[in-house]
């Protein structure tokens, strides 16, 4: 476990950018750990996305006729069950928080300029908030007899 | 420089690379994804018919492209996970990496009959 400690971001250091290695700690975006447990979260997530989207995805396009029997009748028979409700509903939130998190990387990485990175953001995490939202409500409001 | 320290143009950036390249594709694919599955909420027939497009043998194409997507961002994303937490893992990240292209490449093919079955059908007749 030795090797924990050096990968991961340090504690009180972090920050988007590299600095070169004899420069004063910079005032800014010391003050929390914030980039350690966003990367301890990429990892625990990672470990359960295996599991539910790699699940998902047999159960979807592989076992028993795969894309074919897909339908509304075939969403409303897997949601009748609270387990499936439940593995949707965990799959949905851990994909969407680790995919944003990963987006946030990248856009530091790649946008240089501060309001490049401001409205880039604030469209990525606006997109997150319709994602969640919906997909949240979706689940728990699904009606079998909306048709009819 | 002595051999092997060059990390730039090596495996171990190109597979960086494609683990950010997956990383991103998915992460669009799941935004489209929630909005076609909120049309449960419309009715049964909207829902229908756009999940008909998941049917059409291009798309049904993308759709074994996107499991290639994600089983290798799966299967290196372990990998990323043992090189920082196993203390031999730095070791041997190459090791892994080549570990992690067979296994994807052994699910691609086991997959392949399954994940297309509905194309070959359409196409060749059941
Ligand atoms: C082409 C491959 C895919 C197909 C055919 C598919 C199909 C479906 C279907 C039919 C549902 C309705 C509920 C259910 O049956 O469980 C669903 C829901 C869901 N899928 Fe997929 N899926 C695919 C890929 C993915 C991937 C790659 C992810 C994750 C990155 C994912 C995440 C979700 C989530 C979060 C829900 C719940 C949506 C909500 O809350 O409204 N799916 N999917
Ligand atoms: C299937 C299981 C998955 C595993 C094991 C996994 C694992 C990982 C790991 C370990 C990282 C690296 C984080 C870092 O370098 O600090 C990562 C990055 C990332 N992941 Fe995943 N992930 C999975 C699923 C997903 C899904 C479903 C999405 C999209 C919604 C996604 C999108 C991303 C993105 C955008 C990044 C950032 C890439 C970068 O910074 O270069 N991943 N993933």
């Amino acid at each position: 476990m030795s090797a924990t400690i050096e990968n991961a971001p340090k504690i009180h250091g972090g920050g988007p950018s590299i600095e070169s290695p004899r420069s004063k700690r910079s005032p800014r975006s010391t003050k929390t750990n914030f980039e350690l447990y966003g990367w301890l979260f990429m990892r625990l997530s990672g470990i359960l996305l295996v599991v539910l989207v790699l699940g998902h995805l047999l159960i979807q396009l592989v076992l028993d006729g795969g894309v074919s029997r897909i339908g509304f009748a075939f969403v409303a028979g897997r949601w009748s069950s609270p387990f499936w409700q439940s593995w949707d509903l965990i799959m949905l939130w851990l994909a969407e928080l680790h995919g944003v998190n990963g987006l946030r990387t990248i856009i530091n990485d790649y946008a240089e300029r501060d309001q490049t990175r401001f409205w880039l953001k604030a469209l990525l995490y606006t997109s997150a908030l319709i994602v969640l939202f919906l997909g949240t409500l979706v689940i728990f409001t699904f009606d079998p007899n909306i048709g009819s | 420089m002595p051999a092997g320290t060059l990390y730039r143009g090596r495996e171990g950036m190109w597979s960086w690379v494609a683990h950010r390249v997956t990383g991103v594709l998915i992460f669009f694919f799941l935004f489209a994804h929630v909005l076609d599955t909120a049309l449960v909420r419309v009715s049964p027939e909207a829902y229908d018919q756009t999940i008909d497009i998941y049917k059409n043998p291009f798309v049904n194409l993308l759709e074994y492209g996107l499991v290639a997507a994600i089983l290798f961002h799966a299967l290196n994303g372990l990998r990323i996970i043992a090189v920082d937490f196993w203390e031999k893992g730095p070791r041997y990240q190459k090791h892994m990496l080549w570990t992690v292209l067979a296994v994807w490449l052994i699910l691609m093919a086991a997959s392949l009959p399954r994940i297309l079955e509905h194309t070959i059908k359409t196409i060749f007749g059941s």
